[in-house]
Formats: structure tokens, sequence, C-alpha cells
């Protein structure tokens, strides 16, 4: 290797750009407790706001006696929808076009309702006079199954729009649906069906679970009456989505309001809506003119705000003889709440629920998704995945399971037999999807080989062999999973929120001593921002990360952008990043050649210099370029070095991954233990893998929580019956294990560097693969299928209803 | 989550604990650990006026064995005793037990007096006192007393202990033969799906004594006799210990939770009886 | 409820609070004393995000009354390192990847450091039983497993480590 490509080398190691474990410069003040979250903001004079919520699931509000309440010394206020009315607060929309009660207006509608708002001087007399408010409730019957929504006896819950026939998606049939979205060719696909060899068929249910980030969600609220400006810090996924709706709702223009998101403390999809707690903070500012923080408990956070999944999905998937797939009918029930606030693209009620065809090439296929209200807390959010991605992987990764079981095939040769192949990219889906780069079989194969596929089942038929002699009480499940994802919402043409363009943006600024600072729309609860986009920026312009400032999340700096959820970050705020650094480095080169007074085209880009072709002892740093951009006045070009990019992405990015888990079951005791896990992601290019080894680990292990044991349950009156973490699973390091990393790099045609995203790759392929161990466990006594979460009585169940459990 | 006001009182001596009790009567809680009270507490499913603490007592911080007998002070926490060298060669079934209880954290204040002496029957060391054939010292206005374990236990959250009582040592027999406590739950932090506590002695392959006792299988922990008896009387073959079972199940009655179903709980505890007693015999 | 004056040790520092004998010693540290390195995760024993340590205990501070530490020592994150000399856990967990949102990890890191201090030498069975009380939604624990072992590693043989 000659010298000058060494130093080419040591150069671009020194960048610490795209590829670079580069480590974490949020770490320093994380780990010495110096985060800055939000309820650790403290403002002068600042109050306490607690809510007054509804024990029941349904019931009429008949009064509230605030009056004990207002007595106790240190309470300033107690706010009801009578106070929020005039200001005309007591509704407000919600992301997918509905609208939901801030507080109770008439009546309740889950338990965990928010009825009144206190304010008080300190979180402890805000505690006491919630206990002083006396509400009279008038109990109604309650609605739970959303298969019971429209039998004549339903309870009808949304009277506030019962006799409207019209909602935000279309035509209702029955006051309690909300809405029937519909892809695909329908009557193709039931001709199909008609006519296949073979056709499988399940229910299939994603129960309902929670994101339960560590840190609950919190807002404080400062508005000042003396310039007219409202500063409001908070749990925002999408601080400037917050900024609009606030200024939508309150009346304040949207150039006095300031929203900043703080440290994070993880999200999860969490904090992507917006919530009573915010709004009732902000008119409690503007009430009382002093800063009202308000900040929920867990079993808030658990019973009120944003649920994800709780869809039922009625499968059938056709095939011929030999396993060719031939179409896939899909039905989904989905169980919204009381008030349909999905965070989903608004044309996209169902979210991405259509990528339900995986990884495979089906050529006919069709959706349905009827959406419901019940008497549950309202959400619907992408917890760690792309709308509905994970239903959608779910689903298809099942169906896959049942159509191998009714075939009799192996369902990893099924799968091989119907991937899309590498040379049909880019493929366009039979549900409408293009699906931009991919390379199945080669991943599929590498897991395969990885885990020793073949020596696994050998075991596993002899672990049968055992259980039927008595020798063993354990059987062994393989988990396959090959997941395609689709995230990075979105086109502008299809994807937007509250009518904003889902595009996200970048703003650079290069300092004359050659380092930078560069703002996004985006705003990081824990995937290392900071980090990973000075590395982007870092190979595009030549300034080393380190000396690139990351920031994000305050509305008065950062350029608009929609937010961080949908694995979107990268593949649309980090393409604006790559954008924006080109047109730095497009400027830069004008400087360039103005200073080796050559031609613009006479000199190219080398790692962090332009350099005269053919004369590489003739160059110019960025550094150089960066101090004369400010320095020297050169003709045509205006002083300064800075860079705006808005990214509106041509295409949806589909990371892949291909995950294979092997589980002991123990059928006396229902007890699962993990025993290899094995998971190969494709995220096209990789911007930090150290980062993202770290987002698959997480990531696997809310999937291991949510097949396991994690759910929000109800029971028949609408009493939430797993509202602490005694009860709502989350594992501990004892319950979690180890996991084998291991990728394959298939970069996206249209993104500026290639990356895909990753962060929620591991949940949507975690789920599949940690239930179809267990399902796969039960195969050869019978089973096809059963429901998550697999926690221990509900193994003990399956296994007791196969008569497992005779001679013990 | 906020507790409602309480005055705080913190006591030096057994006899001052219990004349502030007395005196304060039905509006006041005794506080040892806290980690079951302080939550309760928060939920304000427990409003009292006046909290004693017994931190201060240092009387009730001890372990000592000797002349056969070991005995625990009421404020000595799971950690300790985990920690105890002396109580491990003493008794290692409580060590045993101890590192099933919640986590490190809880394990550094939760006291074994507060454990036996509320009365969850998701707790572990009830049914742990039971099988050792611990007997319980109350200190009350009227002098003290002694109950045993297997007589302690009413109903859910209600005891031999009078309201105006304080529990303050715990006195049972140092073990010898094998040992076992078997917990199945759900995760570290959880109260057991079902859970066994087993003592054996043997005497050349004949089982010279038994004790069983089970937890959280019903409102409170359940001593079985008869299956310990069982054991004594046919031995460890397969037939007895499926009999002592048997018996053992029939005393149970668990109820359904998020744990699961009692169906399910009821094959559950049969089956980590099942495991604890064979343990306990390859100990013995 | 009258407010009772509570003296405390808190990092080193001799300091004086006041608090009515209901408020949480979480809440004392972070709102009087300033001290918002340890978190308010689940309020109900179970999340260790308030772990801090009292006498030589770990211990989860929103199951405390701040009554209750009267006279104690008390150790936060913010007692573990400066900026100048991280504690070698703060090295080690930026080093492998031990932490994201960095919400549990005031505690996770204080929880370690009693772990450490009461077992030098952990297996990794060790590590993970030990720090079972404190929970994360992000990393999955490997990368806080092994941030942990490797500052026992280094603690062990300072001349090896890297």
């Amino acid at each position: 290797m000659s010298a000058t490509a060494e130093s080419v080398q040591e150069r671009r190691a020194a960048l610490k750009g795209l590829g670079t474990s580069r480590k974490r410069v949020e770490d320093a003040r994380f780990t010495q407790g110096k985060g800055n979250y939000v309820d650790d903001i403290k403002l002068p004079d600042m109050l306490f706001g607690d809510f007054v919520r509804s024990q029941h699931a349904h019931a009429r509000v008949k009064s509230i006696d605030t009056s004990a309440a207002m007595e106790l010394p240190g309470v300033i206020a107690v706010l009801t929808a009578k106070d929020l009315e005039p200001l005309n607060l007591h509704w407000m929309p919600t992301l997918a076009g509905d609208k939901q009660m801030v507080l109770a207006d008439g009546k309740v509608l889950f338990q965990g309702q928010e009825i009144a708002f206190v304010i008080a001087e300190d979180r402890y007399i805000a505690a006491d006079a919630v206990d002083l408010v006396k509400v009279e409730f008038e109990e109604l019957p309650v609605l739970v199954d959303p298969f019971k929504a429209e039998l004549p006896d339903a309870p009808i819950l949304r009277e506030d729009i019962a006799d409207e026939k019209e909602g935000a998606h279309g035509a209702r049939r029955h006051p309690n649906h909300i809405f029937t979205w519909e892809q695909g060719d329908k009557a193709a696909t039931e001709s199909v069906l008609s006519e296949a060899d073979v056709v499988a068929e399940e229910m299939v249910y994603y129960h309902r679970t929670h994101p339960c980030p560590m840190e609950t969600c919190g807002s404080v609220a400062s508005m000042d009456k003396v310039n007219g400006k409202l500063t409001l810090w908070g749990t925002f996924q999408a601080p400037h989505v917050v900024r609009t709706v606030a200024s939508l709702l309150s009346g304040i223009a949207e150039h006095n309001i300031r929203v900043v998101s703080p440290d994070i403390g993880g999200g999860f999809g969490n904090k992507v809506g917006v919530y009573p707690g915010y709004v009732c903070s902000i008119v409690a500012s503007i009430v009382t003119g002093k800063p009202v923080k308000w900040v929920e408990d867990r079993m808030e956070n658990l019973s009120a705000t944003a649920f994800a999944r709780d869809y039922w999905m009625q499968g059938k998937i056709a095939a011929t003889k030999d396993g060719k797939i031939t179409g896939l009918w899909c039905h989904t029930t989905a169980d919204h709440g009381a008030f349909d606030a999905c965070a989903d693209p608004t044309k996209y009620p169902a979210g991405f629920m259509s990528i339900c065809t995986g990884s495979y090439d089906i050529p006919t296929a069709y959706l349905a998704v009827d959406g419901i209200y019940t008497n549950k807390a309202p959400g619907g959010v992408a917890y760690r995945c792309s709308f509905r991605v994970t239903e959608a992987a779910y689903f298809i990764e099942r169906m896959i399971e049942v159509l191998a079981i009714k075939l009799n095939m192996d369902a990893a040769e099924l799968r091989a037999k119907n991937f899309i192949r590498k040379d049909q990219f880019p493929y366009q889906s039979a549900l409408g999807w293009e699906y931009d780069s991919g390379d199945y079989h080669t991943a599929w194969e590498k897991a395969l080989e990885s885990v020793g596929y073949s020596k696994l089942r050998e075991e596993q038929a002899q672990r049968v062999e055992d259980f039927k002699a008595g020798k063993t009480r354990k059987l062994m499940g393989i988990g396959l999973c090959h997941f395609t994802e689709i995230v990075g919402a979105g086109p502008v043409k299809n994807c937007d929120i509250l009518g904003m363009g889902m595009f996200d943006s970048c703003e650079i600024r290069i300092h004359p001593t050659g380092s930078a600072l560069a703002r996004l729309g985006t705003i990081s609860q824990g995937q290392g921002h900071a980090t990973t986009f000075a590395q982007i920026l870092a190979t595009e312009i030549g300034i080393s990360a380190d000396d690139i400032t990351i920031e994000e999340g305050d509305t008065d700096t950062a350029p608009y952008g929609l937010g961080t959820y949908g694995s979107r970050s990268t593949p649309v705020a980090g393409a604006a990043t790559a954008m924006a650094g080109r047109k730095i480095r497009a400027k830069a080169q004008m400087i360039a050649a103005y200073l080796l007074e050559v031609h613009d085209n006479d000199i190219e880009w080398e790692v962090d210099r332009f350099v005269v072709k053919g004369a590489p002892e003739k160059f110019k740093t960025m550094k150089e370029i960066a101090y004369a951009s400010y320095n020297q006045a050169i003709p045509g070009v205006e002083p300064g070095l800075e860079a705006v990019s808005y990214y509106d992405p041509p295409n949806m990015t589909y990371p892949f991954g291909a995950y294979v888990c092997v589980m002991d079951v123990d059928v006396d005791t229902g007890v699962s233990d993990i025993r290899q896990f094995y998971a190969l992601d494709d995220c096209g290019t990789r911007i930090n893998p150290m980062i993202i080894e770290g987002q698959v680990h997480g990531g696997l292990t809310e999937a291991l929580a949510i097949a396991l044991g994690q759910e929000i349950a109800y029971d028949e009156l609408g009493n939430i019956k797993t509202g602490t973490l005694m009860d709502f699973f989350i594992p501990t390091s004892w319950e979690t294990p180890n996991y084998e990393t291991d990728f394959t790099e298939t970069p996206s045609p249209h993104h500026p560097i290639g990356a895909k995203g990753v962060g929620e790759s591991p949940n949507v392929g975690g789920v599949p693969a940690f239930s179809n161990a267990i399902n796969d466990a039960f195969r050869a006594f019978g089973l096809t299928h059963t429901h998550m979460p697999h926690d221990h009585w509900r193994i003990w169940k399956t296994a007791n209803e196969l008569g497992l459990h005779a001679d013990s | 989550m906020i507790t409602g006001n309480f005055e705080y009182h913190q006591p030096g001596s057994i006899p001052e604990a219990v004349a502030l009790l007395s005196k304060l009567g039905d509006d006041a809680r005794v506080i040892a650990g806290g980690h079951s009270l302080i939550p309760t507490m928060k939920l304000r499913l427990a409003m009292p006026e006046h909290l004693i603490d017994l931190q201060a007592v240092k009387e009730l911080k001890k372990i000592s064995v000797s002349g056969g007998e070991i005995c625990i002070g009421a404020m000595t926490t799971q950690a300790e005793l985990i920690a105890s060298d002396e109580l491990h060669k003493a008794a290692p079934i409580v060590r045993e037990t101890s590192l099933q209880i919640a986590d490190p954290q809880v394990r550094y204040m939760g006291t074994i007096g507060g454990n036996v002496a509320n009365g969850d029957p998701g707790n572990d060391m009830p049914a742990l006192m039971q099988c050792l054939n611990a007997n319980f010292t109350l200190s009350g206005p009227d002098g003290e007393r002694t109950v045993n374990a297997r007589e302690f236990y009413e109903a859910a959250y209600f005891t031999a202990r009078d309201d105006l009582e304080i529990l303050t040592e715990i006195r049972f027999p140092t073990c010898t033969g094998g040992y076992a406590y078997e917990k199945q739950k759900r995760k570290i932090g959880d109260y057991a799906t079902a859970a066994a506590a087993v003592l054996l002695t043997k005497s050349g392959d004949s089982c010279e004594s038994a004790s069983i006792a089970l937890t959280n299988l019903a409102d409170t922990p359940v001593y079985c006799e008869e299956a310990s008896q069982q054991l004594v009387s046919n031995g460890l073959g397969d037939d007895s210990v499926k009999s002592a079972v048997a018996s053992a199940m029939g005393q149970i009655d668990p109820v359904d939770d998020n744990r699961g179903p009692a169906e399910f709980k009821r094959h559950a505890a049969a089956i980590i009886l099942r495991k604890a007693i064979q343990q306990a015999w390859a100990r013995a | 409820m009258s407010k009772q004056k509570i003296n405390l040790n808190v990092n080193g520092q001799s300091v004086t609070a006041e608090a009515e004998p209901r408020e949480l010693l979480i809440h004392v540290l972070r709102e009087q004393l300033e001290i918002t390195g340890p978190h308010i995760g689940c309020e109900t024993t179970h999340c260790g995000a308030c772990t801090v340590e009292m006498d030589g205990m770990s211990v989860k501070s929103c199951t405390i009354f701040a009554v209750q530490a009267q006279g104690k020592e008390i150790t936060t994150i913010e007692g573990l390192g400066d900026p100048d000399k991280l504690h070698v856990l703060q090295e080690k967990f930026k080093e492998h990847h031990g932490l994201q949102c960095g919400f549990c990890t005031p505690g996770m890191i204080t929880r370690a450091h009693r772990l450490l201090e009461e077992n030098p030498n952990p297996t990794e069975e060790d590590v993970r039983f030990g720090i079972a009380g404190n929970l994360c939604r992000c990393t999955g624990y490997q990368n806080i497993v092994k941030s942990v072992m490797a500052a026992a590693e280094e603690i062990n043989n300072p001349e090896s480590a890297t």
C-alpha cells in the first residue's frame, strides 16, 4: 500500500464517520447523572398538576364537586371540562382524525380517564386535593370485546358522534364502528382461495400491550404573559408537531410558542401522541400565570397514555401442493379503545399493516381492517415499530408456520421457496408497496447455517421421542422468522400527520475554525443521534465527528421536522443530513477552486479535502475552506458556510432480517427457557455497528417481554388488571438471555447513504421468533396456533389441552 | 403516588414502642422495612395517622445461634439473613429462601419481622417459618407471649397478633438433614405462582422427619402436616411422594389472578412441591 | 403536617432538608437538594431508577421516607466520580455501550457499585442476579452486564486492562 493511500485511510479513520463504532457523546452526562429530563426541570414559582381519574370504564358523570379540594391550603385551581369549554379545549383533535376529551365531558369512556385537573403548590398537596374531589357517577354497561361492539344490545360509547355515518376514514356502519380500510384485490384473492390446492386459516391475535418507557410522560408549561410567549417542555417524540397542535388548539400564534424536548427517557411510541396532561398544563399555566408541571405516575402511564397493538387478524393463506403461495387474505378487527388516537400517517388508519405479505412473493392479496370503539384507553401507537408493522410481521410469520403445518413441510424450506428473489427488486407487492432492495435468500441461508438448523431439527425430533418415552418433560421449540419492515415515513405525496408532510430536515453551520453545528427536526430518546448524525456528516463534509455538535428538540432553533418514531430518523433525517452536507460540499468546492486558482471541475473530493486532479500536492482541506468562507471576498459566492435540507424521501426503506430462537418449554410448569437467539439484521448501510448491536439487544428484549407475558389486560367491567410493574411484565437482567447478532448489508438504492434504519427491526422480527418457538415446541403434538402472550399459565394450558398432562 | 399525612415516631426500645402503640392504637402502624407498607400507603389503601418506625430499636436486629436454637430479631433484613454464615450453617434453607425474595434493593430493607407479621399470603417467610416450626414472640401492653407460626395465620392480612402487639423475635430449632425452597415466579421481584418449603431428615433409607409448607396457594401459608407425616411413614418412594403431594394439594385453595387460574396453580404447585421434596431428599 | 429537619450526609457533604414525614427520600433528593441523577420510574419499588446507596446498602429511594434516612450517609450517582475522573463503572458503561436513553443509568451504576463493593469478582450470573432490581427498557442488559464485568476486571487487574 502506498504512503498516500495510507494517509487517506488515516484521515478517513480520524473522521470517525460512517461504519465506525464511535463511542457515544451523550454518555458523559448520562453516566454522571447530569441528563436533563422533564421532571428535572425546576422553575421559580412552579405549580404542580395532577388528575382526578375515573375508576369506571363507562359511566355518566353526574356531578363534580371541587369545593373541598379548593379549600385545601396550597390548591390554586381545579379545572373541569366546564372550565375548558369556553376556550374550546375540553376536546382535542387526535392524530387519527378523531377527537378526544381532554377532561370528561358528561361521561367517561375508560378506566383512568381524566376528569379534573388539580393545580397546587406541590405534588403532595395536589395528590391530597385529588382525593377531595367528589365525582358522582352513573354506571353504564361496559363494552370490552370488540366482537360484541355491533350487537343489538351493545352500549353506544361515543354519543357525541353516534349519528355520524362518515368518519375521518370513510363510512361508519355502526356508532361503535370507526372505519373500514381495504387494500388489494378482494375478488381476485377470494377466487385464488376458492381454487387453491391448499388453504390454511387462522385467527392470529396480537394482544394489547404498552411501550412503557422507563420515564413516563410529562410536561412543564410556562406562559410568559409579559411577552405573550408560551414555552412547553415535554416528553415529545415530535416537538414541532406538538407546537403546531398547541398553536391550533390554544390560538397562540405559532411563533410565540417554543416547544422543547429535553432528554427523553425512552419513547418506543409512547411519546408520539398529544395527551390531556400536556393540554392541561398549558391551560393551567395560562390561567395561573405560573409554570405548571405535570408528570404522570406509572399506573397512569400504563392505564391512560398510548397502548399498542390489540389486533385480531383473521387470515387465510393459499398455496399449491408443493408450497408455492398463491394468495393471502386478512381481515383485522382493531380494538382502538374509546377514542381513535392512533399515531399513523393520516391516509393510513391501520398504518402500514398492508406490509403483511412480508418477505414473500405473493401475487394476490387482500386486507381489510375494521376499527372499533371499546371502553379501553385510547392509543394504538407504534411500540418500537413502524405503524402496525409488527402486527403485520407477526401475522404473516404465524401464517407461514400455519401453512407449513398444513402442508407438512419444514417452515424454513417453505419460506425459502416463497421469498422475493434478489433479482425481483425493486419489487411491487400485491398490496401496493415498492420494496426498495433485499437479498433474503442470502440472509436466510447464513442464518440457518450459523445456528446449525438441520442439527437443531434432529435434536428436536429426538426430544419428541424422549418426551413420548417419558424421559423428559421439556419440549424444544425452534422459532423462525424472516421479516421485512417498512420504515422511514415517508414520501410527502402520501404521508402526513395532521396535514404536515412527513419530510425531515437538517440545518448545518460550519464555524470559521472548521467545526460544525447541525440541527435536526428529530429527537433522540436513547438512539444516540448526537453520535450517529455527526458520523453521517463527518463522512459527507470531511470534518471529524468529534468536531460536530448535533442539536435536536428545540423548536426555536431546530428546523421543522416530524420527529422520531417509526425508525424514520435515519431514513429521513439521516438523508436530510447527508443532503445538507452535500450542499456544504458543493459550496466548499467553489471556494476551494477559487483558493487553488483552478476551475471547479478541476478539483475532486478526497475524504476531508478538495484536491487538484492530477496534482495531489495541491489541495484545500475543509478546515481551510471553512476559514476562507468567512474571511475572503470570493466573487459570486456569499460569505459563510451553511446549508439546510428538507428531505422528502422518494420511497420508504425496507430493512429485513432473519432470526432464529431456540427454546426449551416445560410442559408442566409452563416455564420457557431461551437457549439461543440468533439475529441477523440487514439495515442497509451501517452507520455505527456498536449502536446497531445495542438497538438489536434492546428491541429483542422488548419483543421477549411482549411475546412471553407483557399485556394490558382488562376484566369484563373494563378494570385494568396489569396496571403496575408487578403485573405488567418487563423482564429483568435475570430473565433476559445473551443474543448473537449478525448482519448482511444491502443498501437502499434511493437513500443518499443507503441506510435503512434498524431500531425497530428486532421488535418486529423478535416477537414472531419467540412466539413461533413456543408454537413450534408443540407442533409434533398437533398444535397449529396458540395466542400470545406465552406466559407460564398459557403455555401450561396449551399443553393441557393437547393432553400432555394425562399421566403427570 | 403520594401517601397521606402521618406523624412519625422512632422509639428506641421495645417497651417504648409498645407503649407508643398502646397510646396511639388503631391510628398507628408499625413500620419495619416498609417495603410492603409504603407502597400500600402510596396507593392510599392504608392511611395511618402515625407511623412507629422500629429502626432505632437495636435489640430487634440480631441473629444468634445457641443450644440448638436460632433466634432472629424482627428487624433483621433479608440481606443480613443471607450474609450470615452462622445462620447458613444452622439453617441453610433461610438463605435459600431469602435469595428468592424480591430483588437486592428490597432485600437490604425488607425484614424478617415485616415479612412474617403482615400476613400477606404472597410473602415467602411465613411458609418457611411454618416449615421450621418457628415461634414468634409478640410484645404487647400485657407483656410477652409466644405464638407458633403454624397457628399464627388466620386469613390474608389477619394473624394472631393483636393490633397493639409488636412481633419482636423469631425462634426456631437449628436444622439438620435436607432442605429446599422451590419457587415458581414470573420474574425477579414477583410473588410466587407456587412455592414450597421442605425439610427432611434421613436415617438410612427411611425418612426420619419431614416438614412441608406452601406459599401463596391459599389466603394463608399452608402447613402440610399430613403430607409430612406420610413421608415419614411411607418413605420417599414414588408412590409415597405422589400421595404426600396429593395430600398437600388437598389443603390448598389458590385463587385466579394474573399468574394464572387456580387449576394451573394446583398443577404447578404439585410439580414444585415434588421438586422440593426430591431436592431436600437429595441433600438429606 | 409540620416539617421536620432532616440531616443527611449526601455524597460526602452534610446537608439539612426540611420535609413532612411523608416526603419520600427521592423527592427530597431531587427537589430540595437538586440531586436529579436518581429518577422516578415506577413508584412501586420495581424499577430501581431511584436507587441510591444508604449506609452501605443499595436502596430504592422511592420507598423510604426522608425522615427514615435521618443521619444516614447517602451516595448517589453524583457522588461516584467527577468530570475529571470518572468512576471506572462510568467509564466502562461508556466504553461498552451500557446505556441508551440514560434514564435507568444512574440507578444501575449506583447498584453495580455496591455489587462490586460486596463481590469484586462476580460471575456473569452474579451480575445478572445482582442488578435484577433495576429495569432497563433500552439495552436488553447484555452490554450493561458486559460493562459491569469489565469494571470488575479493571478494578482487579488495573494494569492488564485497556
